[in-house]
């Protein structure tokens, strides 16, 4: 269990949010929206303690994040996997490396252990062929699909997802959200959806944060979001032209 | 305020990766790797500057001891002794913050706009042990090595040059150069390069490591991290001369 404890964080004189508390359960699937710019990428920086906040905690299962040692963190950090917004695949290796990359630093396992491994990851993203080409040939849909196979090859307990549709046509879109739900099905994982893609939210989500204004505005179930009259979020739902 | 701040961070980041030095299992491949990106591969172009730096001093050696005063090889002499002492060190190590620091500057900033440094902190990576570590190592150790193929190519110019400018035959320019060939010179060569090795790399990967704001923003870490390697090899060079000469 993930517990967001009154967080606030600044970048010099610019607030990014404050005071943002709520809890996310094991196995249970959260999306975090809000419009670009409100913070949302930094709140899950904050998540895997890429980022430090100003004032606040992060309890991962009862344990303060913030007050780790850095071997301390380190493991903790092993029990997330993330897909970042553009992939972040290390270009100088091919796909095939970039997946058995924490294998390869990580783990005992064998060569063959290890590709057996990566091809079941990249069978799971439905890209089964894509081992021997360099990232910098792969579309921004694979790239994605990539960056998840990556994020779930040592197995994570929690699964955090940056903005996973952004920049891909909806069929593209689509196939995604249909991987996230098959990892939230078949791994058995926490995952932490930051989108602004309300479609994707309809879709996987099973809660909902909303940040705006600075502050966690709102949050609760799928279904209470689909029956709110919280002014600022239906205006969001609204403006993102969607009919629930 | 802002120097200072940077200055704070730079020592903070030397000193993790002091720390993490001892994790030689995590940075193993990499630091091979920089042997051969920072040593290996720079090589030509060292060769190709020791060349022409050992041709021209040789030439205006002799044109500016143009009289009978001294024996014609006191311009092996002149041209040995300072290519040993300083230019081999410092021309190299200022074509090197060009081809070897602006690489590990681009590459860093890079893997950091794109959220691959992120990527490897959140899989449990230690960052700078992987990526920083290797390339301060392979700076102090391979500088040395390219400071040798600087000064036997810089000397090996001026012979050439000497030689078909018909100032003098290469017999008399080594003559010339072993009567003024002092141990501590070279010495003092390989402590400048070390020091010039350790500044580059560690002043590139500061720059590329906390790069930030996309392309613009690698462009700025890639143009700093040139200009200040250059400044502070020649600041570096003026207090190196001050304490060992």
């Amino acid at each position: 269990m993930i517990e967001v404890r009154n967080l606030t964080k600044s970048f010099g004189d610019n607030l990014v949010w404050s005071d943002v508390s709520f809890d996310i359960m094991n196995n249970e699937t959260i999306a975090i929206i809000g419009k670009s710019g409100s913070g949302k990428s930094v709140l899950l920086k904050h998540l895997n303690a890429l980022l430090y906040p100003d004032s606040g905690d992060i309890l991962i299962d009862g344990q303060c994040l913030f007050e780790l040692s850095y071997s301390e963190l380190r493991k903790t950090r092993q029990r997330f996997g993330i897909l970042f917004q553009g992939g972040a695949l290390f270009d100088s290796i091919n796909t095939f490396e970039n997946i058995a990359f924490p294998l390869r630093y990580f783990t005992d396992q064998s060569e063959t252990e290890i590709e057996y491994n990566v091809n079941k990851a990249l069978k799971m993203v439905n890209l089964d062929s894509a081992g021997p080409k360099p990232t910098s040939a792969l579309s921004g849909g694979m790239r994605k699909r990539v960056g998840l196979a990556r994020a779930i090859i040592l197995k994570p307990q929690y699964l955090l997802y940056d903005e996973p549709t952004s920049g891909l046509d909806p069929k593209t879109s689509e196939e995604i959200n249909e991987l996230i739900l098959q990892m939230a099905n078949s791994l058995d994982i926490t995952s932490i959806v930051i989108t602004h893609d309300m479609h994707s939210v309809l879709r996987i989500a099973e809660k909902v944060a909303f940040i705006d204004e600075e502050k966690l505005s709102w949050h609760g179930s799928l279904a209470e979001m689909k029956v709110s009259d919280h002014p600022p979020l239906v205006d969001f739902i609204t403006a993102s032209e969607y009919q629930i | 305020m802002d120097a200072l701040r940077q200055f704070g961070q730079y020592s903070l980041l030397l000193y993790q990766a002091l720390r993490s030095v001892t994790e030689f299992s995590t940075y193993r491949k990499n630091l091979f790797a920089e042997f051969i990106k920072i040593g290996y591969e720079s090589i030509p172009i060292i060769m190709l500057t020791g060349v022409f730096t050992g041709a021209v001093l040789t030439l205006q050696t002799a044109y500016q001891l143009d009289t009978d005063l001294y024996p014609v090889t006191i311009v092996g002499s002149i041209v040995g002794q300072s290519i040993i002492i300083e230019l081999a060190a410092v021309i190299g190590g200022l074509v090197l913050a060009g081809k070897v620091g602006a690489r590990i500057s681009t590459e860093l900033g890079t893997m950091r706009v794109s959220e691959q440094i992120d990527a490897l902190e959140s899989m449990g990576f230690n960052s700078v042990t992987f990526l920083v570590v290797p390339r301060i190592l392979a700076g102090i150790f391979m500088f040395p090595v390219l400071y040798v193929a600087a000064t036997s190519t810089g000397i090996f110019g001026g012979i050439l040059a000497g030689a078909l400018d018909g100032i003098l035959p290469p017999a008399e320019f080594m003559q010339g150069a072993r009567a003024f060939f002092f141990e501590e010179d070279v010495v003092f060569g390989f402590v400048k390069s070390v020091v010039f090795g350790f500044v580059i790399t560690s002043i590139s990967c500061f720059k590329g490591y906390y790069a930030f704001g996309g392309a613009e923003g690698v462009g700025n870490a890639t143009t700093q991290s040139t200009v200040l390697s250059c400044i502070y090899i020649l600041l570096s060079d003026f207090v190196l001369a001050a304490i060992l000469l």
